[in-house]
């Protein structure tokens, strides 16, 4: 008897560990605030015509679940961050008029967040068009949405999926008739038209990021903040068509990638992206000097 | 068995076009593909231009094979390209060893050539190799090269430009090596300009 009474506490401690191991996001529909902000449609008791009613959440303020729970900060609830005061509804007037924490308001100075650099960033992004163009109002969570950012440049080991994650930060609004213009102040430039100079541009846009030619460069950096105004940015091909490619100090620099590009089989049979020019395959090579040489000597010999 | 010399009408005027174009596109495609695919940069060719010279010649050459190709079938050219199956292995080899130590101990050539045997079997083999499997490889893979939306975007892991790609420059590289072979080959006989001078002209001497 005492058995089973130790093996149900035992039981019940190991699903208590397990509830907790589970986000906050996970069952949206119970959820204080995402139960409207993860749907397009809700409903709510109006206590002003004493009425249930149903409604349309502004598309805006519609919260990506899956990106939520796989975003960085996961394991905050909406609350850490928003006030505590949201928790009711209708929601209070005053509260969209409170400042929202900026990023280095948590993870600026503190030394368990060294190694992403956040102080350079802030550094490098005041070089940046944007701050020029839109001063403080331009904050990091203009590109990097505080709800679903995941560090991709970082952890993942697929070009492909660096290279889609990165631009559509940009194109969130670049490609946002109604966001660009609130930043900037006038309509976004067509970008099928502005990179009209660009040859195979649908290849360009899918294999490399925005990035790489709109920043400068810099190697301390993960990823290059400075975004260089239009005029600055890279035109020339050989800029990384070229065994010196700068996209060996940008897109190739992660060692996450690198860890499969050391020219043998298996990294040559991993790889997802070509750029003529700067593949090299020191096996391929050494392979076709032996045929050139061999045939020369072929031919002295006869 | 006459010593002096017979002179054949070996190559008619569509063929010398044909080879001519065929000729300096290749050179070109060589060079400037030697240069992208290297990453060099310099002033004297730089990636721009490089690129621009290798799709035009690169058209050029791919427009021209199929001038090769018909113009093989409507005359009788095909004739000479044709492998038999009998001696498949033995023909080649006794033209190699002619090649390697026969022609220097006054070993009469195995295979002379004559109105009816344009190659010597060794000759036709790379010919056949080159123009009907490693040329046209070269060419659909260049074609995909130059329209990349068309190449399917996966095989496995692997990237389907990154294939192409590899696989257009391994062509290219046995091309450049042909070259070197054809060049070569070509510049063996009484006088090193000797067959260089037929492929301008038409006529082939036959000692």
């Amino acid at each position: 008897m005492n058995k089973r009474l130790i093996f149900l506490i035992f039981l019940l401690y190991i699903s208590s560990l397990d509830l907790k191991a589970q986000s906050v996001y996970d069952d949206a529909k119970n959820h204080v605030c995402l139960k409207c902000h993860s749907s397009q449609i809700i409903s709510f008791h109006n206590e002003v015509i004493g009425k249930e009613q149903k409604k349309l959440m502004n598309p805006y303020y519609i919260i990506d679940t899956t990106g939520i729970k796989n975003g960085v900060h996961q394991n905050f609830d909406c609350t850490d961050c928003h006030s505590f005061e949201y928790s009711t509804y209708p929601h209070l007037a005053n509260l969209k008029l409170e400042p929202m924490a900026s990023c280095l308001d948590c993870h600026g100075g503190d030394p368990s967040y060294a190694t992403y650099q956040f102080e350079r960033i802030d550094e490098e992004f005041k070089k940046s068009v944007h701050f020029k163009v839109s001063g403080e109002d331009f904050t990091c969570g203009k590109c990097h949405s505080q709800h679903t950012y995941r560090p991709t440049a970082r952890n993942s080991d697929n070009v492909m999926e660096i290279v889609e994650y990165s631009n559509s930060l940009c194109l969130s609004c670049h490609n946002d008739m109604n966001k660009y213009e609130m930043v900037a102040g006038h309509e976004n430039p067509k970008l099928v038209q502005v990179h009209e100079w660009l040859p195979n541009q649908e290849l360009h846009f899918k294999h490399v990021r925005c990035i790489e030619c709109h920043t400068e460069v810099a190697d301390s950096l993960m990823v290059s903040h400075n975004i260089l105004s239009k005029d600055l940015a890279v035109r020339k091909c050989a800029e990384c068509h070229n065994s010196d490619s700068r996209l060996k100090a940008s897109l190739y620099k992660y060692t996450n990638l690198q860890n499969r590009s050391d020219g043998s089989v298996k990294s040559i049979l991993s790889n997802e992206s070509y750029v003529i020019g700067t593949q090299q395959f020191p096996l391929l090579k050494t392979l076709s000097i032996i045929i050139f040489f061999l045939t020369i000597a072929i031919m002295k010999k006869s | 068995m006459s010593s002096e010399n017979t002179k054949l009408y070996f190559y008619p005027v569509w063929l010398r076009i044909w080879h001519a174009v065929n000729a300096i596109g290749i050179i070109l495609l060589i060079i400037t593909g030697f240069s992208l695919q290297s990453g060099i940069d310099s002033t004297f060719i730089n990636f721009k231009l490089a690129v621009n010279i290798h799709n035009i010649a690169g058209i050029t050459v791919a427009i021209n094979y199929l001038l090769f190709f018909i113009g093989n079938f409507v005359t009788q050219n095909i004739k000479f390209y044709l492998i038999k199956p009998m001696g498949f292995i033995k023909r080649p080899m006794k033209q190699a060893y002619y090649y390697a130590f026969g022609m220097f101990r006054g070993m009469k050539a195995p295979y002379p050539l004559s109105e009816k045997r344009k190659f010597n079997p060794l000759q036709k083999y790379a010919y056949v190799g080159i123009m009907y499997v490693v040329v046209p490889i070269v060419i659909i893979s260049g074609f995909a090269l130059l329209f990349p939306e068309i190449i399917i975007e996966k095989v496995y892991t692997l990237s389907g430009v990154f294939l192409t790609a590899i696989t257009h420059s391994a062509a290219g590289f046995f091309i450049s090596i042909f070259l070197l072979i054809h060049l070569y080959v070509a510049s063996i006989g009484k006088s090193p300009l000797e067959n260089f001078k037929s492929i301008i002209t038409g006529w082939h001497n036959i000692h």
